[in-house]
């Protein structure tokens, strides 16, 4: 009653007062867990592509003048007092702090505002680059200055859209040249971020599909980046082939599978018993990973009469991959191509999927059988509350780590094969929130001739897909 | 809730905020103004020649773990120095033609540097990384040996970092990290537990 009687009491001046206090304090929250993203601007040329701070002077943008020319050709400086005497190749180019007229072969160019000297570094406005730098670099240069992106020259990469049917619902997208864009995946939205590739707009900035799963491609631009933002009505995630060159965005599996094929319930307790014990993990979690290692460009060891390590690995994962699914374990290969992935991008395809193991696979002529290794974390790192640091995500999955590498060691030397288990410095384990483990795969006792024989690798393959199919108890696990 | 509660609750917001605005503005602050420890303690000059019992722990390819090696060679006084020393004598193992663990021809240590707090920092030149085999176990082999070798000799010693050519590189040759720092405790889980030297 008495709660009932102040709050009667409450004036609409009190109320008024307590909500701008709340509004301003929930303002004051997020400024203060979100600083300000910088500013960028990036530069695209057939030499680099690079992005450079932005630097607010009086209320205009600015950007370093030796910085911006430096990775494009020869830049010496000479100062003389403050006066500024740049050569970029073969011209000279004289700027004075406080003079918006700087002075290219005697010649004056307007730069709209002031020239700025700042910690021993010259800036001029960024709007003055249009006028400026054609002359400097003797070419064209074609300046987005809304999004800050200035390409020189004939620097660009064109893409193109489309929804193919294999597999079922993907959005293919098809560029000129090999990108290697940063993904990120929100609720109902996947989106690829081209920060050092000189992605150009389509000729229109949105594209519709017909499509159940994907509905539409969105091109824009922002900061120094361009952005293409893929809109799904389920959960989308990304892989590259062709080189680098092609993307396709199909829905997760977790949304496909589970009509195609039904996975077993995860196991019930009998009789009281734990469903697991720590040294045999059971995982709720459903999908295997197989990632074959290296891949285009990137050609890791070589094996032999000049065999590269990618293509060991890349036949060997397809091996596995066959010996899953006999087993009826569902198994996703990360690289089914020569393509070449950073091990950011193979560490983030494979959490967006949350696989239950991924394995990651190697292959070298040194010693014989099979080497697993589990993530060696460095201590040297620190999550900040609920953040984990990227190099330490694999950390709370380190147990079943070494639940799946003891599963598969005791199947492997079941058949006689030499197996040895160790920690590695190898990414990308250390950044897979699932049980992670890599997997090297050596010749046998016979020779290194034999590593890439069929036999062999069936025989391996085999041992290790049954270890897999263990940890999982399902239908037809084991032999 | 009464008007009282609601204004304690606005003003712990306000207050919380406040606190959490004037945290980020300064680790801000921090973040601008930290300094990268510098590696510019001063070197001092070569040993004088005077000879150490030393334990090189040296990688064996065969059986694919490292051998500690006992040997008798110049150490210097200066601690840096010391661990350049080491290092050099570990090369001249590997670069010897009947080496258990061959690396490249003109491998060699550029510097080392030793930084609070337990820090040490091995430069490598690039014919050491650029020559490097290519292999889990085998960069792993040789990561853990430089890192046994320093650490064991050297007292305080915690974690280990390897440059190539004065630039931190992703990999030794593909697949040992070398972004990382090494921390000494946990390096033998890469390549097993060594023998203890009078094994």
């Amino acid at each position: 009653m008495a709660v009932s009687r102040s709050s009667s009491r409450c004036s609409p001046l009190v109320k008024l007062a307590v909500n701008l206090g709340a509004v301003f304090a929930l303002v004051l929250l997020i400024s203060a867990a979100a600083p300000p993203e910088e500013k960028q601007i990036s530069i695209y040329s057939n030499v680099a592509n690079y992005s450079l701070p932005v630097t607010a002077e009086s209320g205009h943008d600015y950007v370093g003048i030796f910085e911006l020319l430096e990775p494009l050709g020869k830049v010496s400086l000479k100062t003389s007092g403050k006066q500024w005497n740049l050569h970029y190749n073969d011209v000279e180019c004289d700027f004075q702090p406080g003079s918006d007229i700087a002075r290219l072969q005697n010649q004056p160019v307007p730069l709209g505002t002031s020239f700025v000297l700042r910690n021993g570094r010259g800036l001029v406005p960024v709007g003055a680059l249009t006028t400026l730098l054609p002359r400097l670099l003797g070419g064209p240069v074609n300046f987005h200055e809304a999004a800050r992106r200035l390409f020189i020259g004939d620097a660009g990469i064109h893409f193109t859209a489309q929804i193919k049917n294999n597999p079922p619902d993907a959005l293919e997208i098809n560029f000129t040249a090999r990108v290697n864009p940063s993904i990120s995946t929100e609720p109902g939205k996947l989106v690829l971020v081209f920060t050092h590739d000189p992605v150009l707009p389509p000729g229109t900035t949105v594209l519709t599909f017909s499509s159940r799963s994907i509905t539409s491609a969105t091109y824009s631009e922002n900061n120094g980046s361009a952005e293409i933002t893929i809109a799904g009505t389920v959960p989308l995630f990304a892989s590259f082939s062709n080189n680098g060159k092609t993307i396709s965005v199909q829905p997760a599996p977790q949304q496909t599978a589970s009509v195609t094929s039904a996975p077993k319930p995860p196991p019930t307790a009998q009789n009281g018993q734990p469903i697991a014990s720590p040294s045999h993990p059971v995982y709720s979690r459903y999908y295997i990973v197989v990632d074959a290692a290296h891949g285009g460009a990137e050609s890791g060891a070589t094996l032999g009469n000049q065999l590269a390590e990618k293509d060991v690995t890349l036949a060997f994962a397809r091996r596995l991959r066959d010996e899953l699914e006999v087993r009826n374990v569902p198994v996703i290969l990360l690289r089914d191509s020569d393509a070449t992935l950073t091990t950011d991008q193979r560490a983030s395809t494979s959490n967006q999927l949350h696989p239950a193991i991924y394995l990651c696979i190697h292959a070298s002529t040194q010693g014989h059988g099979v080497r697993l290794y589990t993530a060696l974390v460095s201590s040297g790192y620190t999550n900040r509350g609920p953040f984990l640091d990227w190099r330490m995500a694999q950390t709370p999955f380190l147990s079943s780590s070494q639940g799946a590498a003891n599963a598969i060691a005791v199947e492997l030397e079941k058949s006689h094969i030499p197996v040895r288990q160790l920690a590695a410095p190898l990414r990308p384990l250390n950044n897979i929130v699932a049980a992670a483990v890599a997997v090297e795969v050596a010749p046998p006792a016979s020779g290194p001739s034999d590593l890439t024989s069929t036999a062999y690798e069936e025989f391996v393959a085999s041992s290790i897909a049954a270890g897999v199919a263990d940890l999982y108890q399902l239908p037809g696990a084991g032999r | 809730m009464n008007p009282r509660q609601l204004v304690i609750t606005v003003v712990i917001l306000v207050a919380a905020s406040l606190g959490m605005a004037l945290y980020a503005w300064r680790m801000q602050k921090h973040a601008r103004t930290t300094v990268p420890a510098a590696y510019s303690g001063s070197v001092a000059p070569p040993a004088s020649g005077s000879t150490e019992q030393a334990t090189l722990f040296v990688a064996d390819d065969s059986s694919g773990e490292l051998q500690p090696q006992q040997a008798s060679i110049p150490l210097s006084e200066d601690r840096q120095q010391r661990a350049q020393q080491l290092v050099r004598a570990l090369l001249n193992i590997y670069l010897d033609k009947n080496s258990s663990h061959p690396i490249a021809p003109g491998s060699d240590v550029r510097d080392a540097y030793l930084v609070d707090p337990g820090i040490a920092v091995i430069d490598m030149n690039s014919a050491f990384a650029d020559g490097h085999r290519s292999g889990i176990l085998v960069e792993d082999l040789t990561v853990a040996s430089l890192v046994e070798t320093v650490a064991q000799n050297i007292p305080g010693i915690l974690r280990v970092k390897i440059l190539v050519n004065g630039q931190e590189r992703d990999t030794l040759a593909g697949h040992a990290d070398l972004s990382i720092l090494y921390d000494v405790p946990s390096v033998n889980q890469m390549v097993g537990p060594s023998p203890s030297p009078s094994q």
